[in-house]
């Protein structure tokens, strides 16, 4: 039960990160359509180490 | 044309292999309770056993079980164990399914049986496993299992399809400069490798070291990803071993290319205080030697299973919600869903090879770099 | 956690750690090298290709430049040669008239002092000539006339006379 609480915790941080990266990322890629594969990128590389500590902390209380 | 040749036969050998071994297999009827994999799914327990059955892996080859009659469509593996008395070697299919411990092979007097997709040893002397109350086998052990398990044969299966593939590129390339046919494919996954993931975050100057291990890790774990994909119903990139033998390699690669810089920068950071340098090298060796390789191998590990546990999931909707909606409504919710979620792990499929392969590039780039600047 | 160390085999981690060193190996043998190879080359091969046809434009250009250069310092050495040309005709000429005014002058001077010599010898021999023509007459005269005294006399005066009309 303790672990369904804390895995929801995880998922709502998760997502507010991910929002938060991706939010920016159409934002700056809005402001300069030209760097939008390495704004990607960047963003791609932020979302997937955000990942990692999620599942991390998904998979140490499970 | 050779390639060509050889692609054919070996279509043939493996089409001819499932289907013999599933006419062999198929006449044992199957009167064996089964947790899993077996018996006729249909209430959320046996879909819930049924799915982390699968995500598991397996000592057989099962496509899927004819409930009327009971009897397996699959083809067994060779098993491969390292056993108190050596090395003993079987199909799994003196297993006849079972997968609770009922059966069990004796061996030379070696007594094994298999619990959970687990092979175990039984005590000497004991004729029967014995469970306690949650489960545990109480007079057996794990044995090390150098199976040709499930995953074993995608992986091989694996390495067949990018030897064939990129054998046949190279050689395209003493024909002329421009490949053709499939390789056309290929060729700009290649030169996507290479000028997106490895030049941009190792350098110019070092990343042609590395190539070799990040195209192999790219392909590799693209291919095992869509293959999870098909019907097949491989799960090897779900396989918590196998995304750690990975993470792994690319923890000895980093470690062991690293430059003075990079140690220096790691075990003695300049510009800090002397009193924080012993801690902040405690953490960033932490960072380098457990953090990164974890969250990589979770990462993708947890990645995979989740896409099967929910694709799992959605395709049981069809029975889970089959007395409140009617079989019509629930089965196309299901299809609806399930196909929305597999367009979306076919591009999760791709997006962690590329993310596995952009990470360990990212941190094989910070060990081999050179500052210039102090 | 647990459930994880328990899924994780010991074995399928040591068949992936084999297969996937061997399968780089053979990878790299026989497809990644020649593949980033071949691709190297190729892509070596377009650059050189491109930087070779840069080359030949500016080569072409700095041909064209030299060309018109060439033309240049042609058309101006044409222009110095006939002007030099006609500078040594109008040298030519006039070293040809100076010559040839000296040399007439010369010739001239010559003749000159040719002819002034000549009319000495001639006139010495005339004189000579007339002096012995003179002696001749003279004598016949000397001899005829000298027969008789008046003859003489009448003689002397006559040819005195005539002497002194010389």
């Amino acid at each position: 039960m303790y672990n369904l609480i804390g895995a929801g915790l995880i998922v709502i941080g998760a997502g507010i990160g991910l929002g938060q990266i991706g939010g920016k990322a159409m934002e700056s890629i809005a402001r300069q359509p030209e760097a939008a594969g390495k704004i990607q990128t960047a963003m791609i590389i932020i979302g997937a180490l955000l990942e990692g500590l999620a599942f991390g902390a998904l998979i140490l209380g499970k | 044309m050779l390639v060509k040749q050889t692609t054919k036969i070996i279509a043939i050998l493996v089409f001819l292999m499932t289907s013999v071994s599933a006419f062999a297999i198929s006449g044992v009827p199957d009167d064996q309770h089964q947790e899993g994999g077996g018996d006729k799914v249909d209430t959320p327990e046996e879909i819930k056993a049924y799915i982390s059955h699968h995500l598991k892996d397996s000592h057989d080859f099962h496509l899927y079980t004819n409930h009327e009659t009971g009897t397996h469509v699959g083809f067994p593996l060779p098993v491969i164990v390292w056993t108190s008395e050596g090395l003993k070697t079987f199909m799994s299919s003196e297993f006849h399914h079972d997968d609770n411990g009922q059966v069990i092979v004796n061996k030379d007097g070696v007594q094994l049986t298999k619990i959970h997709s687990k092979i175990y040893e039984l005590a000497p002397g004991a004729d029967a496993v014995v469970f306690d109350d949650h489960h545990h086998a109480e007079n057996a052990h794990k044995v090390l299992d150098f199976s040709i398990t499930k995953s074993v044969f995608g992986m091989l299966l694996t390495g067949i399809l990018m030897l064939l593939g990129f054998v046949a590129l190279a050689k395209g390339y003493k024909k002329g400069a421009i490949p053709t046919g499939f390789s056309r494919v290929l060729e700009p996954l290649v030169i996507y490798v290479r000028d997106e993931i490895a030049r941009p975050n190792i350098g110019e100057k070092k990343y042609k070291k590395f190539m070799s291990f990040l195209l192999t890790v790219f392909f590799f774990i693209w291919i095992l990803n869509l293959l999870g994909l098909t019907p097949l119903g491989f799960n090897v990139t779900g396989q918590i071993a196998v995304t750690t033998c990975l993470a792994i390699f690319t923890v000895v690669i980093y470690l062991f290319s690293g430059t003075k810089d990079f140690w220096g920068h790691t075990l003695w950071m300049p510009g800090v205080p002397y009193i924080l340098r012993p801690i902040l090298a405690v953490i960033e060796l932490i960072g380098f030697v457990v953090i990164k390789p974890f969250s990589l191998l979770v990462r993708l590990f947890a990645n995979i299973t989740a896409g099967h546990f929910v694709v799992m999931t959605l395709i049981a909707l069809m029975i889970t919600m089959k007395e409140a909606f009617g079989p019509a409504v629930s089965t196309g919710m299901s299809l609806v869903l399930s196909l929305f979620i597999m367009v979306i792990e076919i591009l999760v499929a791709f997006l962690q090879a590329f993310i596995f392969t952009m990470l360990s590039s990212l941190f094989i780039g910070m060990a081999v770099e050179e500052h210039d600047h102090h | 956690m647990d459930q994880l160390l328990n899924d994780f085999s010991p074995g399928l981690f040591f068949m992936q750690a084999i297969l996937l060193l061997i399968l780089i190996v053979l990878m790299k043998k026989f497809a990644w090298k020649p593949i980033l190879e071949a691709l190297q080359t190729r892509e070596d091969g377009i650059k050189d290709a491109l930087d070779a046809a840069q080359n030949a434009k500016l080569e072409l250009e700095n041909l064209q430049a030299d060309n018109e250069k060439l033309l240049q310092e042609a058309r101006m050495e044409r222009e110095t040669l006939l002007k030099d040309a006609r500078d040594i005709k109008a040298k030519m000429i006039e070293e040809a008239k100076d010559e040839a005014e000296t040399q007439a002058n010369k010739m001239i001077e010559q003749a000159q002092v040719a002819i002034e010599s000549e009319k000495k010898s001639a006139m010495v021999e005339l004189k000579k000539q007339v002096a012995d023509l003179s002696l001749e007459i003279a004598e016949k005269v000397v001899r005829t006339e000298l027969s008789s005294k008046d003859k003489q006399l009448e003689l002397v005066e006559t040819m005195l006379a005539e002497k002194s009309l010389n």
